[in-house]
C-alpha cells in the first residue's frame, strides 16, 4: 500500500462544485484512469481517498486543495498526475503528485493565502475599510453554519489584509472594468475565518458592500512561513527525503503503468 | 425556427453572475463528461431537448440522453439539453432578463429549431410553461410565429397530450430513436426549399406522415353534457388517427453509448442498460406496460459490449438493467453472472431495479451483490389482498412472496421493501388492511427462518391513477377522502401491533397529489386552462410535494370552470369517446374494455410471451413481434490489454 498526496485546482466554472461534487467527480476519475486505488473493507467498500483540510466553499475557486489516495501498488507520481488530471474534467486540474513522506498533511495546512477581487469596488472606500479593519482587534461577525447562527471573531485569524487595484473581465461583465483586488492570509482555526467572513468584517468597520458578488480565489495553503507572513509549499517535507520521509524503495515503479 | 442572420451568443457571462446567489449552482453550468457543443452554423437543424423537471432528476433520464446522442451523431444537425430551473434562480433570470438557457453551449432555447420535451409525468406541465415564458416562447402554439421552435412533446405523457394540446405544436407517440431522425430530415428538407408555407407549412408536413400528431389540425366536439362527441381532422392530408413509433431491433440502437457524467448529484449515479423494452405481463394498471408492447430483447452480447463501454467512458460503479421487469429477460441468469464474473474485484455493483417476486431467485441476487454492495430487495405485489392482484393481474401469490423473501433472510438480507397501491378499482378495506396481514406474514416467516428478530419490512404505497390506454382507462379513480381513511387504517393497525408492528416500516403519499395527476392523465382539452391557471398562480415542480400545492390546483379548476370529479372519480360508459381514442397505441378497444370486464370480475390472463396470443391488438396492427432470446450466447471475459 502505498499513499499519494494530490494538490489540485478548481478553476473557472468548475468553482460552483460543492466538495461533494467534487469527490464524486474524483471517484469516477480515479476508475476511468484505472488507477489501482484501495478500497475500505467491510459490508459497503469505499475507495480510500480522503480529502485534507477545509474545503473551499461553492463558488470559490481554489489553486491549492489536497487530497491523499491509497493505492494497492506502487505508483509513479509524475504517471498518477497525468492520468488523473486527463481522467478529471477541465478545471479540475491536477497540479503536482508527491509520495506522504511521514507527518500528517492536515497538520501541515496552518494558513490560506486568498485573493478577491471586487468588481466596480470603489477602492478609496476599500482602503480606508482595510485600514480600519487591520486596526481593529477584534470583529465580531455572524454567520448561519450547520450547527446554525453562529458569532465569532473575524479579525485575530486574518493574518494580513492589503488591497490593489487591478482589472479583469469579470462574472457577468462582458467588458473588462477595474476592480479591487483584497488578497489575506488567514490562520486556519475553529470556526473558520473564510474570506466571506472578512468581507462581513469590512462592512461591519467600514459599511463597505462590493456591488456585485467577489471573485474568490483560494492561492495556496500549507504551514505558515514567519519571515513571508505567507503559507509555504506544504509537499516541501515530503520532497525532502533527509528529514525523514518514507519514501518507497526507488525501482519498483512498474514500467508502462501507473 | 431561428432567425438565421442573428447571430447566437453565449448567455453564459450573463448566467454566470447570477450564480454566486441560487442554491446549487452547478447544475446550470454543464460541461458534463460525455456532452457535445456543435458548432452552431454548421447545423441546419437545431434541437433543445427538455426534461421538464430540476437537473438532478433529469439528467439521468434515458429518453433524454439516447435522442441527444442519437441526434448529435447527425451530420448538420445539433442537440442541446434544458431542465427546469428552480425558483430561485427563474426570480433572477426574471429580473435580469435572462432567457431559458440550454446546459451545453448556454444558448437561448427560442433560437432552436425544436424544443423537444419528454414527459415521464404529468406533473412536468408547469414546468414546460415556466421554460416557454423564459424562453420568450408564447405560451399557446395558436400566438407562435415563424421563429419560434416547434414544440413538440414525446415520453409517456404523450399517449395523452390533450391536456397540453394548447401549448403543443405536436407530439410523437412510442420509442423516439427513429422518428426524431425522420422529424429532423423533414426540417431539413422544409428549410432547404426556403421554409414554405411558414410554420403549419412544417406541422402539415410531420402531420400528413401519421407519425406525428399536430393538435390544432384536429378539432374536438362536445354533447351538451361535456364528454366528447367526436375528435376529427379539420383539413385535407391530415389522418383521423395518429400512430405510435416503435423500435423493432434493440440491438441496432445501442444508446446511450457514452453516458452523460454530471458533476452534480443526481438521483440515478448509474450507468444504465435497458435490457428489454415493453412488457406483457398485463397488469392492468400499469401504462408503461400497455404502452409498449410488444417485448423486445436486447441480446445478451449487446448489454455485455454496453456495460463495458459505458463504464469505461463514465466511471460510474454501479450498473443499473433497466426494463419494466428485468428479472424476465429470457437470459438474465447468464447476463447476471456474466456481468458479475467481468467485474469480479472492481466494486462494480449491478442493481436490477424492477424484479418481480415470481421471476426471483437467489442465485440471481447474489450474483447482483457479488462485488458490490447488497443493498435490499424491493418487490411490487401492488395489491395487498389475493382478489386484488387478481383484480389488477398482477399474479404474485402468497405463497410466491413468503418463499422468496424467507430465501432472501436466510441468504443474509435484513431488510425487503414491498410496493402497494391504494385506490385500485373495486378496492374495500379489507384489501387494504391485507397488506398489513402480507407485512406481518413476511416478518414471521423471516423470523422463523433466521431466528432472528432483526427482521425488517418496509411497505411502501402510492395512490392508484387510472391511466389512458389502459384497461382501467373506464374506472372511477378513488377520491382522496377513501384514499387516506384507508391508509389512515392501516397505519393505525400496523401501528397498534405489538409484536411485529416495530418492525414493519410504512411509507406513503396522501391521496390528494393522485386527484390532480388523476386529472392530468384522463383529462382533455379543457384541462388546459386549469393547468395555465395553477402555473399563472405561481405553480411549478408539482412533483415535489415541497411546492406542490393542492388547493393551487382546485382553486384553479374551480375559477375556469372545470369540474374535477367529473375527470377523475367518474366512470366512463363503454362508448365515450376518450380524449385519446385517437391516438393509437396499438392496443385494440375491443379488449381493452373485454380485460377491463375481466378484472372486475377478477379474471386473470396470461402472459403471451409464455401462452397464445390474447389478441391485445398490438403486433398485428403495428407490424410488430415479440423478439425474445434465449440466444444461447454466454459472455466472454474482458480481454486484458
Amino acid at each position: 500500500m502505498q499513499r499519494l498526496r494530490v494538490r489540485y485546482a478548481k478553476r473557472g466554472r468548475l468553482r460552483f462544485t460543492s466538495h461533494r461534487d467534487i469527490s464524486r467527480a474524483v471517484e469516477r476519475a480515479v476508475r476511468r484512469a484505472e488507477v489501482p486505488v484501495a478500497f475500505s473493507a467491510g459490508f459497503s467498500p469505499h475507495p480510500k481517498i480522503s480529502y485534507v483540510g477545509a474545503a473551499a466553499p461553492t463558488g470559490v475557486a481554489s489553486e491549492a486543495e489536497y487530497l491523499e489516495i491509497s493505492v494497492t501498488r506502487q505508483c509513479d507520481p509524475g504517471r498518477l498526475k497525468a492520468a488523473l488530471d486527463g481522467s478529471l474534467p477541465p478545471g479540475l486540474d491536477v497540479l503536482d503528485v508527491v509520495e506522504a513522506g511521514s507527518g500528517s498533511l492536515a497538520d501541515r495546512l496552518e494558513c490560506s493565502a486568498w485573493e478577491l477581487r471586487l468588481p466596480g469596488a470603489d477602492p478609496a472606500l476599500a482602503a480606508v475599510a482595510v485600514a480600519r479593519f487591520n486596526a481593529a482587534e477584534r470583529i465580531e461577525v455572524e454567520r448561519l453554519t450547520k450547527k446554525g447562527m453562529r458569532r465569532f471573531d473575524a479579525r485575530e485569524a486574518v493574518l494580513s489584509l492589503t488591497t490593489a487595484e487591478g482589472s479583469g473581465t469579470t462574472a457577468g461583465q462582458a467588458t473588462s472594468q477595474s476592480c479591487v483586488i483584497l488578497r489575506m492570509v488567514v490562520r486556519h482555526a475553529t470556526p473558520a475565518v473564510r474570506p466571506d467572513d472578512v468581507l462581513t468584517g469590512l462592512r461591519l468597520v467600514a459599511d463597505f458592500a462590493p456591488p456585485s458578488p467577489p471573485e474568490v480565489t483560494r492561492l495556496a495553503q500549507g504551514p505558515l512561513d514567519v519571515r513571508t507572513g505567507g503559507p509555504v509549499d506544504p509537499f516541501d517535507l515530503d520532497r525532502d527525503t533527509s528529514r525523514g520521509g518514507e519514501t518507497g524503495p526507488a525501482g519498483e515503479h512498474v514500467d508502462g503503468d501507473l | 425556427m431561428s432567425v438565421e442572420s442573428q447571430p447566437v451568443e453565449s448567455l453564459f457571462p450573463r448566467l454566470e453572475a447570477l450564480l454566486p446567489k441560487v442554491s446549487k449552482p452547478i447544475q446550470y453550468v454543464g460541461g458534463e463528461l460525455n456532452s457535445t457543443v456543435k458548432d452552431w452554423d454548421e447545423a441546419t437543424v437545431r434541437w433543445a431537448l427538455m426534461y421538464p423537471d430540476a437537473y438532478e432528476v433529469g439528467l439521468p433520464n434515458q429518453g433524454v440522453q439516447i435522442l441527444y446522442e442519437i441526434l448529435n451523431e447527425m451530420p448538420e444537425t445539433l442537440a442541446e439539453r434544458t431542465y427546469a430551473v428552480w425558483p430561485d434562480l427563474e426570480a433572477l433570470m426574471r429580473a435580469e432578463g435572462v432567457p431559458q438557457f440550454t446546459v451545453d453551449a448556454h444558448r437561448p432555447v427560442r433560437a432552436f429549431d425544436v424544443l423537444g420535451v419528454s414527459f415521464s409525468t404529468e406533473l412536468g406541465y408547469t414546468n414546460m410553461l415556466t421554460a416557454l415564458d423564459l424562453a420568450g416562447i408564447p405560451l399557446e402554439a395558436a400566438d407562435r410565429g415563424d421563429d419560434d421552435p416547434i414544440v413538440l412533446a414525446g415520453g409517456h405523457a404523450a399517449f395523452n397530450p390533450e391536456p397540453i394540446a394548447d401549448f403543443l405544436d405536436a407530439a410523437v407517440l412510442g420509442d423516439g430513436e427513429q422518428i426524431a431522425i425522420a422529424i429532423t430530415e423533414v426540417i431539413r428538407e422544409w428549410k432547404a426549399e426556403g421554409s414554405p408555407g411558414g410554420r403549419d407549412g412544417l406541422l402539415m408536413r410531420l402531420a400528413e406522415s401519421g407519425g406525428v400528431y399536430v393538435p390544432k389540425f384536429y378539432d374536438v366536439d362536445y354533447h351538451p353534457d361535456g364528454r366528447i362527441r367526436r375528435v376529427a381532422p379539420n383539413r385535407s392530408g391530415v389522418p383521423w388517427r395518429v400512430h405510435k413509433h416503435t423500435v423493432m431491433d434493440l440491438d441496432e440502437w445501442p444508446y446511450p453509448k457514452k453516458p452523460l457524467v454530471p458533476l452534480a448529484e443526481t438521483v440515478h449515479e448509474r450507468f444504465s442498460v435497458e435490457i428489454f423494452r415493453g412488457c406483457t405481463r398485463g397488469c392492468r394498471f400499469c401504462q408503461a406496460g400497455m404502452i409498449t408492447r410488444p417485448v423486445r430483447e436486447r441480446s445478451i452480447t449487446t448489454i455485455g459490449d454496453m456495460v463495458e463501454a459505458g463504464v469505461k467512458a463514465s466511471g460510474f460503479n454501479e450498473v443499473g438493467l433497466l426494463s419494466l421487469s428485468s428479472a424476465d429477460h429470457s437470459e438474465i441468469g447468464d447476463v447476471a453472472k456474466g456481468l458479475a464474473d467481468r467485474y469480479e474485484g472492481t466494486n462494480t455493483s449491478l442493481s436490477l431495479p424492477s424484479t418481480r417476486v415470481d421471476a426471483f431467485n437467489i442465485d440471481l441476487a447474489n450474483e447482483f451483490s457479488r462485488n458490490g454492495r447488497r443493498s435490499g430487495l424491493t418487490f411490487a405485489p401492488e395489491g395487498g389482498s389475493e382478489r386484488m392482484r387478481k383484480v389488477i393481474n398482477k399474479m404474485v401469490t402468497e405463497e410466491d412472496l413468503i418463499r422468496t423473501v424467507t430465501t432472501a433472510y436466510t441468504q443474509g438480507w435484513r431488510q425487503v421493501k414491498l410496493y402497494f397501491m391504494c385506490g385500485l378499482p373495486t378496492e374495500e378495506d379489507a384489501d387494504v388492511l391485507g397488506i398489513a396481514d402480507l407485512a406481518r406474514k413476511v416478518i414471521q416467516a423471516g423470523r422463523e427462518a433466521t431466528g432472528s428478530r432483526d427482521i425488517r419490512c418496509t411497505v411502501s404505497i402510492g395512490g392508484f391513477v387510472p391511466k389512458p390506454h389502459t384497461p382501467f382507462q373506464w374506472a372511477a379513480q378513488a377520491d382522496h377522502e377513501t384514499v387516506d381513511r384507508r391508509l389512515k387504517a392501516l397505519k393505525d393497525t400496523l401501528r397498534g401491533d405489538k409484536e411485529y408492528g416495530r418492525a414493519i416500516g410504512m411509507r406513503y403519499h396522501d391521496g390528494k397529489p393522485s386527484i390532480v395527476e388523476g386529472l392530468l392523465s384522463r383529462g382533455d382539452r379543457r384541462v388546459g386552462a386549469v393547468i395555465r391557471a395553477v402555473w399563472q398562480d405561481g405553480g411549478r415542480f408539482d412533483g415535489w410535494s415541497e411546492h406542490f400545492s393542492f388547493q393551487r390546483w382546485m382553486d384553479a379548476a374551480a375559477k375556469v370552470g372545470v369540474d374535477v370529479d367529473w375527470y377523475t372519480t367518474r366512470e366512463r360508459e363503454e362508448n365515450e369517446v376518450l380524449p385519446w381514442d385517437h391516438l393509437d397505441a396499438g392496443l385494440d378497444r375491443e379488449w381493452l374494455w373485454q380485460d377491463w370486464q375481466d378484472a372486475i370480475n377478477d379474471v386473470e390472463v396470461e402472459d403471451c410471451r409464455w401462452t397464445p396470443c390474447y389478441d391485445c391488438g398490438v403486433c398485428p396492427s403495428m407490424g410488430t413481434e415479440i423478439q425474445i432470446g434465449p440466444t444461447g450466447r454466454k459472455l466472454l471475459p474482458l480481454t486484458v490489454v
